[in-house]
């Protein structure tokens, strides 16, 4: 076991891709020298040919991956923030996500978005977003949302190999963490999710960078007696709904974690699929953490003020155990 | 065409003599001819759904482009793409049944008129994004790039889409990395009901210039011309040496989309239109070939007449085939099936 940053872990992970598959390609905004790290190393073992910096031309970038997916690569492009994503959306919307639906099934496109995500300490509102709503809600995205290195290289590891386009976004509030992973490591298939920490008062789903807030709240809580549940879906597209439903089965009470806007987040989505599948289950109404319905504003103190934190998760914990709820 | 490049030119028909591989090339023409009158005929009967934007006037770019190709060659098309499959060889019967929605057309009734593909024969799809095949030729050449084959992609697009910036920005990617890939423009001289004039700065070809992309402008009523251009070309990029822009001149004889005069008004000249009525591309080729020794108007009207009966075979067939179950709606977004 070696402990890891995320980013060298993707890095790790998109190195034992390459070597087992010639197809597969790196793509994107300075990906031989990589800012962060991720695909750092990997123009020198595989050459200029598969290792491609790109111009700053998110739609033609994107959708020339697109193209190569559908013609025997497997493309890898780097979008460096996910803000980026609106810059190519009619590739991301119009095509990959569209294309092997509107031939009927003719062809899969191979392909991986690979990109920072959401707030990362005063980036502000054109580089901290996270736009795993929107592409779940568009059909035809992969969605995949790692919280520990280990999960980031298996998780990559088997988008790559995965048919379909995937986007895989690494939370950049968790890149400056490092996390245990192992030599030889089971795949991880999209769409399984994890009990990160067992319990039985309550569920607490989380994403991302939430994650590892919502384990330390029920750290705390657990020595006042309170034992949550913390599920890590791990994946968006596709989610482990079982996974989901058989907990709140046990505890009967609901919050989730999401770091995005509130109106039509992940947090919405799961909330309404566990009132549909679980209502008698419940013993009280689901609750919400999420980021306001605002940009995220640039100043620490603003930014703070809209953004999902562990003290936030405690609260509306609290709140849905009260018995007066 | 110089030998040489007729002899790369001619895949089409490596068997044939020049006059047997023209008149194949004639006889294709007729058949998008026939098939687009089809399809204006069956949209005034109110027999399709949706809506369909046809290419007739336009069929010498189509065939003239894809008699250079090989199979094994990709081409990405348009909204106004029925011209480009046929050119590039997909079964009339199965276009047809896709754009009457049927379960039996090539994309399983999914994609329509739009959106047909067929990627068996390097078809990588009609698009309805005005210029998102652009990127996706571009990767195509990408990946033949990485892999190292020397297949060749001819991406057509219109003068509507020469105004989107993934046009330039796929000029300087693809130049950049020396992409084996056409860029084909139909200027038809309409975007939509607009003057492309009016919302055009300059020359499209004179785009490329600037990105150190070769380009031309050629005759897109002139087969022969089209096909020149094409080939020199596609020989660039098979040889290795990149891109290429090609500007096609043509005109769009009938509507925008069937249906247009509900409110278009009438938005151009008669005389225009009359001026290039009088320049339609298959009668100019057709006088052509009459000109040509051993060639008799009987054997044109051969040619009209086998394809007429592809044309009426594909409808037969399509009107016939069933309609999709409903559940087949929530079939093939994923390579594993099922919803996500």
């Amino acid at each position: 076991m070696t402990a890891m940053y995320f980013a060298n872990a993707i890095a790790r992970g998109l190195a034992e891709a390459m070597a087992e598959d010639d197809s597969v390609v790196v793509i994107g905004e300075d990906v031989e020298l990589s800012t962060i790290g991720a695909t750092k190393g990997l123009v020198e073992k595989f050459g200029k040919k598969r290792v491609r910096n790109s111009p700053i031309s998110e739609a033609t970038v994107v959708g020339s991956c697109v193209g190569a997916a559908a013609c025997g690569l497997r493309p890898v492009m780097d979008l460096m923030f996910s803000s980026f994503f609106y810059v190519a959306l009619d590739q991301v919307a119009n095509q990959a996500a569209r294309l092997p639906y509107m031939s009927g099934g003719q062809i899969s496109l191979p392909l991986v978005l690979f990109t920072g995500t959401g707030p990362s300490g005063s980036a502000a509102a054109q580089h901290s977003e996270n736009p795993h709503p929107l592409l779940m809600s568009l059909s035809g995205i992969k969605v995949v949302f790692p919280s520990t290195p280990a999960d980031a290289r298996a998780l990559l590891i088997e988008s790559i190999r995965d048919p379909d386009p995937v986007v895989f976004l690494l939370d950049l509030m968790l890149a400056g963490s490092r996390g245990e992973v192992p030599e030889t490591q089971d795949p991880v298939p999209l769409g399984q999710g994890l009990i990160r920490r067992p319990g039985s008062d309550m569920t607490l789903v989380a994403i991302g960078s939430a994650v590892p807030q919502a384990i330390e709240v029920a750290d705390e809580l657990d020595k006042t007696g309170v034992s949550v549940e913390v599920i890590d879906p791990r994946t968006l597209v596709p989610f482990d709904w079982p996974l989901v439903f058989e907990s709140v089965r046990r505890t009967g009470r609901l919050v989730v974690a999401d770091p995005a806007r509130r109106t039509c987040g992940a947090a919405a989505e799961i909330a309404a699929r566990v009132v549909e599948n679980c209502w008698t289950d419940l013993r009280t109404a689901p609750a919400r953490v999420t980021w306001a319905d605002t940009p995220i504003p640039f100043s620490p103190v603003l930014e703070r003020a809209v953004t999902v934190s562990a003290s936030k998760i405690q609260t509306a914990i609290t709140a849905v155990l009260s018995p007066t709820r | 065409m110089s030998a040489e490049l007729e002899a790369k030119a001619g895949y089409w028909n490596a068997d044939g003599t020049q006059t047997g591989q023209e008149l194949r090339i004639l006889a294709r023409m007729v058949r998008i001819r026939l098939f687009e009158e089809k399809l204006q005929e069956l949209f005034a009967a109110g027999r399709l759904p949706g809506f369909v934007h046809l290419y007739v006037g336009e069929e010498a770019i189509a065939v003239g482009a894809c008699s250079v190709l090989r199979d094994a060659d990709k081409v990405t098309s348009t909204h106004r793409g029925h011209g480009h499959l046929i050119a590039k060889g997909a079964q009339p019967a199965l276009m047809m049944a896709e754009i009457m929605g049927k379960r039996a057309g090539l994309c399983k009734g999914k994609g329509g008129s739009m959106h047909i593909a067929d990627y068996s024969l390097g078809i990588l799809g009609a698009n309805g994004i005005v210029g998102g095949g652009i990127p996706i030729a571009t990767g195509s050449a990408l990946a033949d790039s990485v892999l190292g084959t020397d297949n060749v992609t001819v991406c057509f697009f219109g003068d509507g889409a020469a105004n989107q910036g993934v046009l330039l920005e796929a000029l300087n990617l693809s130049s950049t990395w020396q992409l084996p890939v056409v860029y084909l423009c139909e200027n038809n001289g309409y975007t939509e009901w607009m003057r492309t004039g009016d919302i055009t700065a300059g020359e499209i070809a004179e785009r490329a210039r600037p990105f150190q992309v070769v380009s031309t402008a050629v005759d897109g009523n002139d087969v022969l011309a089209v096909r020149q251009g094409v080939c020199e070309a596609v020989d660039r990029a098979r040889g290795g040496s990149g891109p290429s822009l090609i500007e096609a001149r043509t005109y769009r004889i009938l509507a925008h989309n069937e249906g247009e005069e509900a409110f278009s008004g009438q938005y151009r000249p008669q005389e225009e239109i009359d001026f290039w009525k009088s320049r339609d591309p298959v009668t100019g080729f057709s006088a052509l070939l009459l000109a040509r020794p051993g060639v008799t108007a009987e054997m044109l009207d051969g040619i009209w007449a086998a394809e007429r009966k592809v044309i009426a075979d594909a409808v037969d067939f399509a009107t016939s085939s069933p309609e999709p179950a409903p559940g087949e709606a929530l079939e093939d977004l994923y390579a594993a099936g099922g919803v996500a």
